[in-house]
């Protein structure tokens, strides 16, 4: 992978590391995790790497406030918990954020549009840190811009916590064909193209000359089946993140995954001996013979069985055979929320510039 | 960069990389630019003829998360004809395709081929935070090589049949054990292309000693 500022010259050894490990995540799936035991099922799933954070984009969506960077002490144990690749949200332009996700030493940092923005002009600097980032882009001006800044994976952004895959492919679509259009011009053309893409000349020549952007470009914002996934990869996305799509049900509650613990209540949600809980039940503590037993089984079967049909799909995406195989399989998925309800000012996409 | 052997055959090597997930689409670019033919295997039927003769003169298990190749073997037999396909094949494994390759592997314990005679501790240097790019002798010719780490495992035992090619601060990095190449480290992000050319040259040499 050639470094993009200095245009064909080998990278410093910096960037090759951070794109090093996005070659890594290729052919795969990213899955959002709000706990230790999503993290667990991701894994299991086959997740190559999972995305921690307290609240999945349609839990945000849905309560609103200010969405900030995870709690340390949930990355740290998810970090303990799984082997593969553990990533995280900064806001952007929230660079201490990003300091203190590094001094966590976590994989990849998300400078994100799913977190409320920290900065209405200036993204982070990226080149400063040791820890590689990912950035959201909805075209392509947008996706060299953060590459200039140091992103060493770009994913375009969709729009998050939907479930509908509109713009996931809008944006798919917009950048590959904005690729394609610069790979015609000349060399004087291409000084007009990179005022008119508000990016810098250099990377602009390097992307016309190769016809690919100079770091790995994954997909997210509203994925949320495995023919979803197919799609975008057939689009061109090298790997998927799947925010909300595995374990959240109607009405934007999480699917119950866990198991009881000391000191928890009965919630009226919970299994026990697989049937509901009875009325009674509800509000008590949890005795201690139920600790460690799951609190819904049939929901937690539900939401492995979506993460695996997910990471089938990404990996077979040009074999309709297995996706409809994979689909046959999966339980379930997230009713979302149609992209064209949502009113512009309501859309996350529009964060960064 | 010394293509030897294998410009001297009218047809070039076909070289299977497993592409269930992880840096195949790399180790294709270099194995085109060594003047062999990859092809990309996510099914069985792709790496065998329905008989289980190989489809390919040799296979490469690239870097990518091995819990996540470890799913998608686990369907349709795919574990089992790999498992039978390494012992008879010429077969390359970098990072998580090494860890696949050996029969132990730690940190935390899982299935492998156990084909090659070491035992592998996965993440062994710590988080993508200590992963580095390092320049080491090998026994290979010429200069050192570079060597790029990536949430790399550690070889923390070979067996006796195990030939060390370079070392890290005295861990092996990069081992043959006959037609089984291994290396923790990613020679497909560095642009010397010896580790390839050798695993190539190993085909031939398979190649050569089964004709006679």
């Amino acid at each position: 992978m050639a470094d993009p500022t200095t245009n064909g010259t080998p990278a410093p050894s910096s960037l090759r590391l951070k794109t090093g490990l996005a070659e890594m995540l290729k052919g795969g799936v990213i899955m959002d995790v709000m706990d230790v035991d999503q993290a667990v099922i991701a894994e299991g799933a086959g997740a190559v790497a999972v995305m921690a954070l307290e609240r999945v984009p349609a839990m945000i969506r849905a309560e609103g406030g200010v969405a900030r960077m995870s709690h340390p002490g949930m990355i740290r144990a998810i970090q303990a918990a799984v082997s593969i690749p553990v990533m995280a949200k900064v806001r952007i332009g929230h660079f201490v954020e990003a300091q203190v996700l590094e001094h966590l030493k976590v994989d990849f940092i998300d400078e994100s549009e799913v977190l409320t923005p920290a900065d209405e002009l200036h993204h982070i600097d990226k080149h400063k840190f040791t820890t590689p980032f990912v950035c959201g882009a909805k075209d392509l001006g947008e996706a060299l811009r953060r590459i200039a800044e140091g992103a060493a994976m770009i994913r375009t952004k969709g729009e998050p916590g939907t479930g509908d895959v509109i713009h996931a492919v809008k944006h798919m679509r917009q950048i590959t064909s904005e690729i394609r259009a610069l790979t015609v011009l000349d060399d004087t053309e291409l000084y007009a193209a990179a005022k008119n893409l508000r990016a810098p000349y250099e990377i602009v020549k390097m992307v016309a000359k190769s016809g690919q952007l100079p770091v790995p470009n994954f997909s997210a914002g509203g994925i949320a089946t495995p023919a979803d996934a197919a799609l975008m990869m057939q689009l061109g996305a090298q790997t998927v993140f799947v925010g909300s799509g595995i374990f959240m049900k109607e009405g934007n509650i999480k699917l119950q995954v866990n198991s009881y613990v000391p000191g928890d209540v009965f919630r009226p949600t919970d299994m026990l001996h697989d049937k509901p809980v009875l009325p009674e039940l509800i509000g008590q503590d949890v005795h201690e013979k139920h600790f460690g037993k799951l609190r819904n089984p049939i929901e937690r079967a539900e939401a492995e069985s979506r993460a695996r049909a997910i990471v089938r799909a990404a990996t077979h995406f040009d074999n309709p055979a297995v996706i409809a195989e994979a689909s046959d399989e999966c339980v379930g998925a997230m009713k979302g929320l149609a992209v064209g309800n949502i009113q512009e000012a309501d859309m996350m996409q529009h964060r960064g510039w | 960069m010394d293509p030897t052997g294998s410009t001297q055959r009218e047809k070039p090597l076909t070289i299977g990389v497993l592409a269930l997930q992880g840096a195949f689409e790399v180790h294709a670019a270099m194995l085109r630019s060594l003047g062999a033919e990859p092809v990309l295997i996510r099914r069985p039927e792709q790496l065998v003829q329905p008989d289980g003769t190989p489809k390919v003169d040799g296979l490469i298990l690239p870097g990518g998360e091995s819990s996540t190749f470890l799913r998608h073997l686990e369907r349709d037999g795919f574990f089992d004809l790999l498992d039978t396909f390494v012992r008879q094949t010429p077969t390359f494994g970098t990072c998580a395709g090494a860890i696949l390759l050996a029969t132990h592997v730690t940190n935390p314990s899982q299935r492998s081929f156990a084909a090659l005679d070491i035992t592998v501790e996965r993440n062994a240097y710590g988080r993508q935070l200590d992963s580095t790019i390092l320049r080491e002798p090998t026994t290979l010719s010429a200069d050192p090589l570079e060597m790029v780490f990536i949430r790399a495992p550690r070889i923390t035992r070979t067996g006796p049949g195990v030939q060390t090619l370079a070392s890290r601060d005295g861990d092996p990095v990069l081992v043959r054990e006959g037609h089984l190449l291994a290396a923790t480290f990613h020679p497909e992000l560095s642009t010397d292309s010896r580790v390839h050319q050798l695993f190539l040259d190993l085909i031939e040499e398979k190649l050569e000693i089964s004709a006679k």
